[in-house]
């Protein structure tokens, strides 16, 4: 599965774009711990940030198909 | 209308084109970069966002501030990249038939913009540090 990350989130990763495995019926609370356990560095931040499935935002339950599209968003600052 | 720009806004045309014959009231809100925060002295501003989905979003705003008031014409741009003090990084602009719902409009608008737009900024301080700007973090 392909996740998006921005901002400090993707400094912290050092890219913008990660490959995680999870399995076919993973949520999105599954992928919260999985990338803070793959990369322990985005671990203070993940609690801060919304996950986007397919540009919609989730919540924990939300559940992830292998196609969808992934977005790690830190809290906004736009305007 | 709603749109993402590299290029300086054009918030004089963005005030054009809400005019309306029907809309006694035109409310304009510009976004600008400002120097300190605090004791911090900011050289420049460079703002990123999430490409369809920052446009989604600010679709969404457009569609439930129409919903919400009696609205001629809005519009609303932000700029993304690099940008000084003083430039400005979003433009909302409202037409209603009334100043009241206008400026209503207006700020619901740019309000909810800075609570849900995936759209960034990142802090280059004049010291030359920088630091993405995370709101409670």
């Amino acid at each position: 599965m392909k996740v998006l990350l921005f901002a400090r989130a993707r400094d912290l990763a050092g890219s913008g774009e990660l490959e995680i495995e999870l399995a076919t019926d993973a949520t999105v609370a599954d992928l919260r711990r999985a990338l803070g356990a793959r990369y322990p560095r985005l671990a203070p931040l993940l609690d801060r940030c919304a996950i986007a499935v397919d540009q919609e935002f989730a919540v924990d339950q939300t559940p992830l198909s292998p196609a969808a599209v992934v977005a790690l968003l830190p809290p906004v600052s736009g305007g | 209308m709603i749109s993402l720009t590299r290029n300086p806004i054009d918030y004089h045309a963005l005030t054009e084109q809400v005019r309306r014959g029907n809309c006694g009231a035109v409310v304009v809100f510009l976004g600008t970069v400002r120097d300190l925060t605090g004791d911090r002295v900011t050289a420049a501003l460079d703002y990123e966002a999430y490409p369809g989905m920052a446009e989604k979003k600010m679709a969404e705003i457009e569609a439930e501030t129409c919903r919400r008031w009696s609205v001629g014409e809005i519009v609303l741009e932000h700029r993304l990249g690099r940008l000084e003090v003083g430039e400005v990084s979003v433009a909302v602009a409202v037409s209603c038939p009334h100043r009241a719902q206008a400026f209503e409009a207006c700020r619901y608008a740019i309000d909810r913009l800075k609570e849900l737009v995936p759209i960034w900024k990142k802090e280059n301080w004049a010291d030359g540090s920088t630091e993405w700007v995370h709101p409670g973090v």
